[in-house]
């Protein structure tokens, strides 16, 4: 149990400096990949506790996809050098009032879950659930969101679809003078319909329609 | 003292894993030079040892002494960080990989998906390489290398679940089990040609090697990198592809098992079945190198999107609904 817990102090002082770095490097691309690494560490805390399958997901979803895609927002936005930055600069920024009130909702929310943990112990326990011991984490993660929660998970799955379309619909705009390509008109092209003989007068030239 | 004969007794089983899977790199890069040229009627590398086989060994000594240039504006710890990254990755996931029955380095509940996040983080290594450079190609490389590794890892992923319908259990010696009676090649072979493709693009092999395109962006990424560290690129790269291939064996070409189920093919140890699929995939991918000219960027991502995905989900109804129909689901 030593090795454990050495193991769980590791990933826990690796994931709360990394969260700390996220909001105090001062380059923004190396703010998210202190995010990744934050990400990572919690996945393996996942896995420590035995949600495998969580801690694996973890590391698909958010690191594999998501991350890549704010590192891709941070690079193409090039915003690498923050310039205004509270703690350096004079001027004090715009976005602390913002950020403090989320924080505030933030903390207020722990304390609502660490206060019903106090008020109610058995809250979190496995047994509430029906989970069978035996079976590995993934099955019966499975049977409890296919069975109990479909409604809950179809609807999340739903949000999720609409934020998509919302994203696309915002973002679409049809460009004009763009030339497509149309596979199948290409593929489908016959040599009779793409080459012509012409007899070309001497002096004349030829006009070719474009 | 317990703890340290763990330790010790856990390096010696993945030294004896880590060392052949280098070699074994060393070696492909030889046979992918070598198909690449028979192809196209040259005679490829053929001095240094027999047939040329040390050619890759002679290579790396020449990386080792070669100087290691940074950049003067580059980001000098990612720069470092990022072939590092690339190669930890793709050898990381070799653990999973089931050799037989029991030889396996960590036989675990879900290692598909261990395979499947492992590979999804080997883009970091290579964005890391092309931003920390500073320097234009490198960075136009790894945002096309981005956009298109994200995109055909979604293919994948559900390319997986058609295989999970059919077996009922995220752990690789399940999947291979189940494929006793049936590889799963013969049902899904609609899935096995998709696999194969997204896999040539997932490893950035050619046709889909845009991230590097020589033509276009000198060499990617990798332009600025020079000496070891582009070895070490080089080697993720490659031990990346044998990963790919083991994967496509395990998922659709029965693993470790032997393709007959009668004497004299039962002796030969399943090990050696899986080193022969894992080569006759890879020898499928070199020959798609010397086949196929590349894509156009637009065209890549149209035929992962608007093609495979598609393609790759209404498999999934179709299997799921089989399955369904004929009772055939697998029970825990």
């Amino acid at each position: 149990m030593i090795a454990h817990a050495i193991f769980f102090y590791i990933f826990s002082i690796i994931a709360i400096i990394s969260a700390i770095m996220v909001t105090v490097s001062k380059n923004t691309v190396h703010s998210v990949f202190f995010l990744i690494l934050d990400f990572i560490s919690i996945s393996c805390l996942f896995i420590m506790i035995g949600a495998e399958f969580l801690g694996m997901i973890m590391l698909i979803v958010y690191v594999g996809a998501v991350a890549v895609l704010f590192l891709f927002v941070v690079m193409m936005l090039n915003v690498a050098q923050q310039t205004n930055q509270w703690f350096i600069s004079k001027e004090s920024s715009r976005h602390i009032p913002v950020g403090l009130l989320i924080s505030v909702i933030i903390f207020f929310e722990l304390i609502i879950v660490i206060g019903g943990w106090k008020y109610k112990p058995d809250l979190f326990n496995s047994e509430n659930l029906f989970i069978k011991q035996e079976i590995s984490n993934t099955h019966s993660l499975g049977q409890v969101l296919y069975t109990d929660y479909i409604h809950i998970f179809q609807i999340s799955g739903m949000i999720l679809l609409v934020a998509m379309i919302g994203a696309i619909v915002l973002t679409f705009r049809q460009r004009k003078g763009v030339k497509k390509q149309s596979y199948l008109k290409q593929i489908s092209r016959e040599r009779i319909e793409g080459v012509e003989v012409l007899e070309v007068a001497s002096n004349k030239g030829v006009k070719i329609d474009d | 003292m317990e703890y340290l004969n763990i330790i010790f007794q856990e390096t010696y089983k993945i030294l004896f894993l880590l060392i052949p899977v280098l070699v074994s790199v060393a070696m492909i890069v030889w046979l992918d030079r070598r198909v690449w040229a028979f192809v196209q009627k040259r005679q490829g590398p053929n001095v240094v040892g027999p047939f040329g086989l040390l050619q890759s060994l002679a290579d790396a000594l020449k990386y080792i002494f070669k100087e290691i240039i940074i950049p003067a504006s580059s980001d000098k710890v990612i720069f470092i960080l990022a072939p590092i990254i690339t190669m930890t990755l793709a050898l990381m996931a070799w653990a999973v990989i089931p050799f037989s029955e029991s030889k396996v380095l960590a036989n675990i509940n879900v290692g598909i998906l261990y395979i499947f996040a492992v590979s999804s983080l080997g883009v970091y290594g290579i964005i890391m390489g092309g931003w920390a450079s500073n320097s234009k190609y490198p960075f136009l490389g790894a945002i096309r290398s981005a956009a298109q590794m994200v995109s055909y890892e979604v293919s994948i992923g559900i390319i997986i679940i058609n295989v999970l319908l059919c077996v009922g259990s995220l752990n690789l010696n399940d999947i291979v089990i189940a494929q006793e009676n049936m590889w799963f090649i013969i049902p899904l072979f609609p899935m096995f040609v998709i696999f194969f493709i997204s896999a040539l693009a997932e490893t950035n092999r050619p046709p889909f090697d845009l991230p590097e395109a020589e033509a276009e962006l000198v060499a990617g990424y990798q332009t600025e990198y020079s000496g070891m560290m582009y070895a070490m690129f080089w080697l993720g790269e490659y031990a990346n592809i044998l990963l790919m291939c083991a994967l496509g064996s395990i998922l659709f070409l029965g693993g470790w098992l032997s393709p007959i189920d009668i004497y004299p093919f039962n002796l030969i140890p399943g090990a050696i079945w899986l080193i022969f699929k894992i080569l006759f995939l890879f020898i499928l991918f070199a020959l798609v190198k010397a086949v196929v000219p590349r894509y156009r960027y637009d065209q890549l991502m149209r035929l992962g999107w608007k093609i495979f995905l598609p393609l790759s989900l209404t498999y999934v109804v179709l299997t799921a609904s089989f399955l369904f129909y004929f009772n055939l689901l697998p029970t825990i």
